[in-house]
């Protein structure tokens, strides 16, 4: 097939690729450059949110670069490098990113272990199960999440009355309520990802195993789970990096004193209409992203091509 | 009808085919003269390039250099699409969605033909694979045989000028396979359209085909119908894929017109016809196991006699296979038909046995 | 001791599964029961009522919201299909192109990428744009293309699998059989994914229907989506309309995926029943 394009590399081929590559330059790759753009410069005057990049001024023409929004994200003038509260939004920002990522990890490692070891005639209905709230409204849900964890929420009430506790615990607005919306959103993320993979593992590499005298303890962790590595990864990339920057959530069900740099962004831009240090944020965001994202990249890359007729007839 | 002979011989010509994938000559300087009407087969085991042969021909890869005519047309800078050949695929590539007779017609109306005359040329195909009451069906709900004379009905609708047929019998199970060949052959012959298969199974090529060119890596062997490759192979490569073949090397010494010896670690060969060779030349000597005799007493015989000991025997109902060993340490293969019920020969592992064959059942290979 | 373990062991996967969907299905589960619960209260269930869908129909934020949502999910599904599919071609069918890895990163991007960066970067764009030649204003537009572009990525995804599935001979059998590139497309590629599409297409619509960062970057004046009027609520406190809302909406949902996945198993039962009845009346009539 591929030396049918030898024939015309056809105007056809060029607007395939063509449509999609431009709408992702002009979509995607040119607001990133103007986020850059915005970053530097400083807050407008009067309605423009930003000022010019180049400007002339007496007559002559100027680059008008502050670097000042950068200085600010690290360096707090009364207490030093790092302490400023954008370092302290990244860093819980990554801390409940890694927790979640965890605990989706944990939890939905033998969800999707036990689905894919399921008789195959259950297996799609599991899946859709898996999928149905996926489908409903995820602001919705957590939303829900809003009323079961309130302090006058079902969960205090349905262990107060089992006589577990006295008075209510306060679930909302803390790091527990934060954990249990983000783990409830991104497990689905997790889960997909490791299912494919383990569903598709040969079982009889494990007979092997146990016929060369492995539990199936043993067996699990020396080989099943090695085998799912990519998906482990794929999973763990596809929770990991978005909810670094998740919003929605953190405004929702986290509290006052944790705030995650996907709040202060939104605060910057909303609030505060100093887009320029929001545009700064989400390119240390974007810097912070990109190793995992290489990681993500490589271990979900389409299996390469083999040239075709390559020593076949 | 009487065509001029240059219009039946060489009605698909290849010339200096090559074919390229980056560094691997595929196929390598091919040539071929297909005549009009006969069933043609590229033969070779997997990686000898008759599968890029054949979709060069089809149009699915340009070659890198020569020239393909059909009928006089030079067809191998056309697209697929605009060539008047047709292939019968080897997973049958049926359009799932669409069903029996939609299949069929889908390349009639390709061609624009009027509604009438696509509707005649269905009906005729449905005819000739015997499919009329599948037409509504869909290929999930047809076996894999109707599934293949859809397939064949697709591909003969548009009464191409050249018939490509891609593996034809790969998909099917033994039994069927011996089915199939005949029913193929058949609906082929009385269309009377030029073909060209591809097959690695030799029983495959020989049942069907009126010529065969056995091909290996890349390039063409030899050409000829199946008794000629068979019985007069032209080299040890052909000798040996073709069937099976006791290859003796050894010297010429002798070299007359009506005869020839060849002097082996085994003994003296003798050929009963001359070659025009320079004596102390190295031979090969090309004997088939079911043309040597094997017996424990010895017979009164001159020429290619020779002894071994039996270290392998196999029953296969219809033959045997008996595994010689001479003192020189050579094997070799000898089959003897099972004429009658009993086991007449009292030949058992470990025995000494003779075996010969007649003069003219050798054949000289210099390559 | 054993017999305890190994009965544990025995039904560990199923006690995980039953407490994962547990976890899963209970916010629904709260939804739907407190839509009709007749107080304010969230920790208890006072009674039964239907005040919060009555409402609801009152409610023309929410009403305004819902249709607006309809209306860029249905543009927004529509486009990502055809971008996603067009995307997808590319990623399987074209193996050697300029910028082809670049191309790959790109497309694979905004399925990881935090929702804040994508609107904050969008609307710069916007912004830019709009300060250039005076289009476009920030509305339902605007909206579109973001989500457009979170879309394409899900699109490309879903039928990029289905495409390296398919059988490609049939591509060849069609381009033997007379059809010209293009044709091919149409005539036997598209049938052969058609299902990816339409997979794709309310993938995105779901998507963009419930999306909340995007469209509060991109929306402009008395643009709100349902979602944004919702997160308003949200940030103010419990508004039991919402769960009415909810309810309904999961009851949609339910039965639409219900539906499918019925009308699915059986269309494949029945495709295996037709298989199966083909093979055997071959074998008993003992021809092919």
């Amino acid at each position: 097939m591929k030396d049918m394009l030898a024939f015309k590399l056809w105007p056809g081929r060029r607007f395939v690729i063509g449509v999609p590559f431009l709408w992702l330059l002009v979509f995607f790759v040119l607001p990133c450059l103007i986020l850059l753009r915005i970053s530097i410069t400083d807050m407008g005057s009067g309605l423009d949110p930003f000022a010019p990049l180049i400007a002339s001024a007496d007559g002559v023409w100027r680059f008008f670069l502050k670097y000042d929004n950068y200085v600010a994200i690290f360096w707090d003038a009364n207490a030093g490098f790092g302490q400023t509260i954008y370092m302290a939004a990244y860093a819980t920002s990554l801390k409940y990113a890694f927790f979640t990522t965890l605990l989706c990890l944990l939890i939905g490692y033998p969800f999707a272990y036990f689905i894919a070891r399921a008789r195959p005639s259950i297996r799609p209905a599991l899946l859709m199960l898996v999928m149905l709230p996926f489908w409903t409204s995820f602001l919705l849900r957590v939303y829900a999440w809003k009323g079961i964890l309130a302090d006058q929420g079902v969960l205090n009430n349905a262990l107060m009355a089992l006589g577990l506790i006295n008075q209510p615990i306060q679930m909302l607005y803390t790091d527990i309520s934060m954990l249990v919306g983000m783990t409830y959103v991104y497990l689905p993320f997790m889960v997909l990802p490791l299912y494919a993979t383990l569903v598709k593992m040969d079982l009889s590499l494990l007979e092997a195993a146990h016929d060369l005298g492995a539990s199936p303890w043993q067996a699990f962790w020396l080989i099943t789970v090695p085998l799912s590595k990519a998906g482990i990864i794929s999973g763990a990339m596809l929770v990991f990096i978005p909810s670094i920057g998740e919003f929605v959530i953190p405004s929702l069900l986290g509290g006052a004193e944790n705030i995650t740099i996907g709040r202060v962004v939104w605060d910057e831009m909303f609030s505060s209409n100093n887009w320029p240090r929001a545009s700064a944020l989400a390119v240390v965001m974007i810097f912070l992203i990109i190793f995992p994202l290489a990681l993500y990249h490589n271990y979900s890359a389409e299996p390469s091509v083999k040239p075709r007729m390559k020593g076949e007839a | 009808m009487n065509l001029p002979a240059a219009r039946i011989l060489g009605f698909l010509k290849a010339e200096g085919l090559v074919k390229h994938f980056d560094d691997v000559a595929a196929v390598d300087e091919v040539s071929l003269s297909v005549n009009k009407g006969e069933i043609f087969a590229l033969l070779g085991s997997s990686g000898c390039g008759k599968s890029t042969l054949l979709r060069m021909l089809a149009g699915f890869e340009v070659p890198t250099s020569g020239t393909v005519t059909l009928d006089g047309v030079e067809i191998a800078s056309l697209p697929p699409y605009e060539r008047p050949i047709n292939m019968m695929f080897q997973s049958y590539a049926l359009f799932p969605h669409l069903s029996v007779w939609d299949n069929i017609a889908f390349g009639l109306k390709r061609e624009g033909l009027p509604k009438a005359e696509i509707t005649e040329r269905v009906e005729e195909m449905l005819r000739l694979v015997q499919l009329a009451p599948f037409a509504k069906r869909k290929p999930h709900q047809l076996s894999g045989g109707q599934q293949q004379r859809v397939a064949l009905a697709r591909s003969l609708a548009k009464r191409p000028q050249l018939l490509l047929l891609d593996e034809p019998l790969g998909a099917l199970d033994k039994k069927l396979r011996e089915q199939t060949q005949f029913e193929l052959v058949n609906i082929i012959e009385s269309v009377g359209v030029t073909c060209v298969m591809v097959t690695h199974d030799q029983e495959e090529a020989m049942s069907m085909a009126s010529r065969i060119a056995v091909m290996s890596e890349g390039r063409v062997l030899q050409v000829g119908t199946p008794r000629e490759i068979y019985e007069h192979p032209n080299c040890r490569f052909v000798a040996d894929f073709i069937g099976q073949a006791n290859l003796f090397d050894g010297v010429l010494s002798l070299d007359e017109p009506d005869r020839c010896e060849i002097t082996t670690p085994e003994g003296v060969i003798h050929v009963g016809h001359g070659i025009s060779g320079t004596p102390g030349m190295a031979l090969s000597v090309a004997v088939r196991p079911e043309k040597i005799n094997i017996a424990k007493r010895r017979p009164d015989l001159l020429h290619n006699l020779f002894a071994g000991t039996v270290r392998e025997i196999a029953y296969f109902g219809s033959y045997s296979t008996f595994i010689v060993e001479t003192a020189s340490g050579k094997t070799v293969k000898i089959t003897e038909s099972n004429t009658v019920r009993q086991d007449l020969s009292g030949i058992t592992w470990n025995d000494a046995v003779f075996f010969w064959w007649g003069d003219s059942a050798a054949v000289t290979l210099t390559s | 001791m054993r017999a305890i373990s190994r009965f544990l062991q025995a039904h560990v996967g199923r006690f995980w599964l039953v407490a994962v969907y547990l976890f899963l299905y209970a916010p629904l589960v709260f939804l739907v029961v407190f839509s009709f619960n007749s107080t304010r209260q969230d920790g208890v269930f006072t009674g039964f009522s239907w005040r919060w869908y009555s409402a609801l129909w009152a409610d023309t934020r929410l009403v305004a919201g819902f249709l607006l949502s309809l209306k860029v999910a249905l543009l927004t599904a529509t486009l990502s299909a055809v971008l996603g599919a067009m995307a997808a071609f590319v990623l399987v069918r074209y193996e050697r192109f300029r910028g082809r890895p670049i191309f790959v990163g790109l497309v694979n991007a905004p399925l990881v990428m935090p929702e804040v960066i994508i609107g904050l970067s969008l609307l710069l764009l916007m912004v830019a744009v709009q300060r250039a030649v005076g289009w476009p204003d920030r509305g339902t537009a605007t909206i579109v293309l973001g989500h457009t572009l979170l879309g394409m990525a899900y699109g490309a995804v879903v039928i990029q699998s289905r495409l390296r599935e398919m059988d490609r001979s049939i591509e060849e059998a069609a381009m033997d059989l007379g059809c010209r590139p293009l044709q091919v497309f149409f005539l036997v590629t598209l049938p052969s994914i058609a299902p990816a599409m339409v997979a794709a297409w309310l993938l995105t619509f779901t998507l963009s229907f419930d999306d909340v960062v995007i469209s509060e970057f991109l929306s402009g004046p008395g643009v709100t989506t349902l979602p944004q009027v919702i997160f308003g609520y949200a940030r103010r406190g419990i508004n039991p309309s919402i769960y009415a809302a909810a309810t309904l909406l999961i009851a949609v949902v339910s039965v639409g995926i219900i539906t499918y996945s019925v009308i699915m198993a059986r269309q494949q039962r029945q495709r295996l029943r037709e298989i199966n009845a083909a093979v055997r009346a071959a074998r008993e009539s003992r021809s092919i």
